[in-house]
């Protein structure tokens, strides 16, 4: 086990600790800063020391600005709260209530007189200016992740520089040349882990821009000489429907953040053969898990017990996961709710499923569906679609795809008068349809409304689900 | 219906749902250039599954994923076949 003082205070020391960092960087599709920089300069106009101690929502248009605050702010900061891009406006102020939020970096200016109430708004820009010396030592910043919430605002997931590193080796052999890039946003737990790799190595990163179309992205992938690249399966199936698929020429392939299908493997190897490619398993409760590399979906039993510095179990079908990469807490306002159980371990809610001594993911307990990286709570949708006049009520649920992992569908019960009227069901289809994009992201939405007679209602007064 | 107008059809409804601007269809036009994204595709992938009865990119585990619009087309119809 590692032992706390092994891992940094903040990532600018730990950037300054990774020894020699000439011509490595950062990009994305405008900017390269050289890691150099990153640690000497400041992109809040010299001011980040004023933030001492503050609780920080890190709001910006950009992942690299994000980087940028990030590096300047960690062991600044008491508390970092990172926004992910798609954050709804509405949720802000459950975001900075719960995080106790003292100060907003951003460089947005989009907000005008609904600018959210703080008592600071720091602006930040890629316009870099030197630090101002050294401010006061460090101290242990918490990082705080959002994750989306069973309906409306998203949970605030508690994590520290040490938690979220755990599976990161630092240290690595001098020498081995080491780009990053990822698919994800940096904002989330499966990009942080990247942007996180890079930066505690001391290693390059390139980062997607915000609205760079994926063949662009490739090529500057392929341009910088990226070695190491991570995105979720959907991700790669479309790179590989891209021919600036073959601009690229990784040597480390990582998956996650769905279930690797055996069909995307196969791809992967069968157009990138020199390529390591592995699938990893994490959470952003539960942390890094493992890595599977032997090629194969799904992942072998001795995986469960031989997987250092993590320990996990099969309870009620489901993953159990226990080491110092989980997280804290859930945090809201003055309350913390656990995500450790009595023993300390996080129960994931995956649900697994033992076939020929392998273990497969099958789906999920609390039935989120997790279309391309995404989770959708079926709760969220069947709320939008039952405000529907004509409705009844309705179960949402997923439907397995080949491009997305799984697609959202809903089985609708229409009220009896609807019923009886024989209405084109078409467009009623259509309008509950567009009912749903109003105010739902377009991942949420469902792909199909099935109409159907009835629902089957369990004792308890609940909706049967089936999540498998 | 053919396997090419059925999948004419499937893009350009989709868009019009999603609100996405659709190219012209032609068979050199690649598919990230078609104006739809990944979800899109899925929900294509999806309604095609239905109304042909196939999901080639379930099985294809050799062949390689479509580029273009007009393998795309191939691709399913080869799979229909």
């Amino acid at each position: 086990m590692k032992k706390p003082h092994d891992s940094p205070v903040s990532l600018s020391e730990a950037l300054k600790a990774a020894g020699d960092l000439t011509g490595c960087f950062i990009a994305d599709g405008q900017a390269r800063v050289s890691l150099g920089d990153l640690v000497a300069c400041s992109a809040l106009d010299g001011r980040g020391d004023e933030l001492r101690g503050m609780s920080v929502l890190v709001m910006t248009t950009d992942q690299i600005s994000a980087a940028f605050t990030l590096c300047e702010l960690d062991g600044v900061a008491s508390r970092l709260v990172l926004c992910p891009p798609d954050l709804p406006q509405e949720y802000l102020p459950s975001v900075i209530a719960s995080a106790q939020v003292d100060a907003i970096v951003t460089d947005r200016t989009d907000f005008g007189s609904d600018f959210p109430a703080v008592r600071y708004v720091m602006p930040c820009g890629r316009e870099l200016v030197p630090r101002a010396g050294e401010g006061s030592p460090a101290q242990r910043t918490e990082w705080i992740l959002l994750t989306s919430g069973t309906s409306g605002p998203p949970k605030l997931v508690v994590h520290t520089l040490s938690s979220l590193s755990g599976a990161i080796q630092r240290g690595a052999a001098a020498g081995e040349r080491v780009i990053w890039s990822t698919f994800y946003d940096i904002r989330r737990y499966g990009g942080l882990q990247i942007f996180l790799r890079a930066m505690l190595t001391g290693r390059s990163l390139v980062l997607k821009g915000q609205v760079e179309p994926t063949a662009a992205f490739l090529g500057r992938v392929g341009e910088l000489g990226v070695t190491h690249i991570s995105g979720t399966p959907s991700h790669w199936r479309r790179a590989l429907m891209s021919s600036a698929a073959s601009l690229i020429d990784p040597e480390y392939i990582r998956l996650s953040g769905e279930i690797a299908d055996q069909t995307i493997l196969n791809q992967l190897h069968s157009f990138f053969p020199n390529a390591r490619i592995a699938h990893a398993f994490a959470s952003t409760e539960a942390g890094v898990a493992f890595a599977v590399n032997d090629g194969a979906a799904g992942f072998p039993t001795s995986v469960l017990d031989q997987t250092a510095d993590v320990e996990m179990k099969i309870e009620n079908r489901t993953l159990w996961i226990r080491s110092t990469r989980n997280a804290t807490c859930y945090l809201n306002g003055e309350t913390q709710r656990a995500i450790r159980n009595a023993e300390g371990f996080v129960d994931t809610g995956d649900m697994i499923e033992l076939r020929d001594d392998r273990f497969y993911f099958v789906g999920r307990e609390d039935g989120v569906i997790n279309v391309g990286g995404q989770k959708v709570h079926p709760e969220e949708v069947e709320g939008v679609i039952n405000r529907h006049p004509e409705v009844e009520m309705s179960l949402v649920r997923t439907k397995k795809n080949s491009i997305m992992g799984a697609l959202v569908v809903a089985d609708v019960v229409l009220k009896a008068a609807s019923e009886s009227m024989e209405r084109d069901a078409r467009k009623l289809q259509q309008e509950i349809l567009q009912f749903c994009r109003e105010t739902l992201s377009s991942y949420k939405v469902p792909s199909a409304v099935y109409f159907v007679p009835s629902l089957a209602i369990a004792e308890s007064g609940k909706l049967v689900r089936r999540h498998a | 219906m053919t396997v090419r107008s059925e999948i004419v059809e499937q893009f350009t409804q989709v868009a019009l749902e999603q609100d996405m601007q659709l190219a012209p269809l032609t068979d050199n036009l690649e598919l990230l250039e078609s104006g739809l994204d990944s979800l899109c595709f899925a929900v294509v992938v999806a309604r095609l599954e239905s109304l042909l009865g196939v999901d080639p990119f379930s099985v294809s585990e050799d062949a390689r994923f479509p580029v273009t619009f007009g393998e795309f087309v191939k691709f399913y119809e080869e799979a229909t076949r």
